[in-house]
């Protein structure tokens, strides 16, 4: 799975596709796993910065970051390549 | 006494009903205007007293009332030739449809008198128009929808029956309506044979988002600029009152094929109905900039006074980048005037 390379997200977690001109708004947990995938990060590596940063259980950070990427998959902002 | 070293030019440009279907001609004044590299005059041609454009503050510095396109080509030349006799006009940009087909078959005489203009061959116009459209596209190898030119209500069951629902009924000229059942269909027959006259096109109905690309062809086959733009905000009409540059090099690439293809010379708007698996639909080619066009400007790209300098005779270097994410919003505004006015354009033909 990757995520558009060119996905402009702000700091405020205002998602803009500039492939389509679809625009989101997430929050700021949102943006910052957007911001992660961009740089190519791993589910484990984003488990850990996450789960530091917020202190979320892991068991509940995976449940919400599945729901999350469903929507990304939705809204056609990632693919499955 | 310091001189402006910039070109002292004089460009007329058609298109001043900035109503809400606009004419595309006060967006293409803003932005040859914007142009640092001339001292420009413009003048505003008019077709109606009441467009707003004739009034508006720094749009037009003159503007002449010109005859209907109905009217034919020499009685259209004789008013040019009036007016030109006064202003010194160097470019004529018209922006109607309708009205371009009267001037390209006047350019070479226009030319005789010193004005230039940019516009598409007559061959070219007549390629993209809706009715040749189709067998354009498999000419060229453009994604068209299928379409049937129709010139009588009777032949529009068996149409229907070919396409399914919804379709596409079309306008010689401008404006579509989608129909749902045979009943609706045959009512936007008749509005449009009514409004614009025969032939009406039917056309396959294409599911999709739709994105819309303002070009620049400099006639050898070149692009010199090319902007995708997606509305965000459509009015009733299916006009846009917002929308926003996009960053797609498919788009980019579609319009370079279709200006190496054509030899396009001018300006032009291509609308496309993106498919949800990314297939790019040619729904229509308008041989003139849309009304949306000072949005290329405002994203890096001044295709209005490109297009200026192309008429001069000057050399346009492609542009390679815009800003992607720039928006534009419409927005209503009541200008108040003078009866006065009103009166000197409506009487005379001039203000």
């Amino acid at each position: 799975m990757k995520i558009h390379s060119n996905l402009a997200v702000s700091d405020s977690g205002f998602i803009f596709n500039p492939s389509n001109g679809d625009s989101f708004s997430t929050n700021v947990v949102g943006a910052d796993i957007i911001r992660l995938l961009k740089l190519g990060k791993s589910l484990t590596d984003i488990k850990k910065d996450i789960s530091v940063k917020y202190d979320v259980e892991p068991t509940v950070f995976e449940k919400d970051y599945e729901d999350f990427i469903s929507q990304l998959q939705d809204h056609f902002l990632v693919n499955n390549d | 006494m310091i001189k402006s070293a910039k070109r002292k030019i004089t460009v007329a440009v058609t298109g001043l009903n900035a109503v809400d279907s606009p004419g595309p001609g006060v967006a293409v004044i803003r932005g040859i205007r914007d142009c640092e590299d001339f001292d420009v005059r413009i003048i505003g041609l008019s077709y109606e007293s009441l467009e707003p454009g004739i009034y508006m503050e720094g749009i037009a510095d003159k503007v002449y009332q010109i005859p209907y396109p109905a009217a034919g080509t020499e009685t259209l030349l004789s008013r040019i030739e009036y007016i030109h006799a006064i202003e010194k006009i160097d470019v004529i940009i018209p922006n109607f449809d309708a009205e371009l087909h009267n001037f390209i078959k006047i350019s070479p005489l226009l030319k005789e008198f010193g004005i230039a203009t940019f516009l598409p061959t007559n061959e070219q116009f007549e390629s993209r128009d809706k009715v040749n459209l189709f067998k354009f596209g498999e000419k060229h190898g453009f994604l068209i929808p299928k379409d049937k030119t129709i010139y009588d209500l009777s032949e529009l069951p068996a149409v229907a029956k070919d396409f399914g629902y919804p379709l596409v009924v079309k306008g010689k000229y401008y404006e579509a309506t989608v129909a749902y059942t045979l009943e609706q269909a045959q009512k936007a027959f008749h509005k449009l044979n009514a409004k614009w006259g025969l032939p009406i096109i039917v056309q396959e109905f294409i599911s999709g988002t739709e994105v819309n690309i303002a070009a620049l062809g400099d006639g050898e086959g070149n692009t010199i600029s090319a902007v995708p733009m997606r509305k965000l905000f459509i009015t009733d009409k299916g006009k846009a009152w917002a929308g926003i540059t996009l960053e797609e090099q498919s788009l980019i690439d579609l319009a370079e094929k279709f200006i190496s293809a054509t030899k396009w010379k001018g300006g032009f708007e291509i609308e496309i109905m993106r498919t949800q698996d990314g297939k790019p639909y040619i729904m229509e080619v308008n041989p003139r900039f849309p009304a949306w066009i000072y949005l290329t400007v405002g994203a890096g790209q001044n295709q209005p006074a490109s297009l200026v300098k192309l008429a001069l005779g000057e050399k346009v270097e492609p542009y390679t980048t815009y800003a992607v994410g720039k928006l534009f919003i419409r927005y209503a505004w009541d200008l108040i005037t003078d009866v006065s006015e009103f009166q000197k354009i409506s009487a005379f033909g001039e203000l």
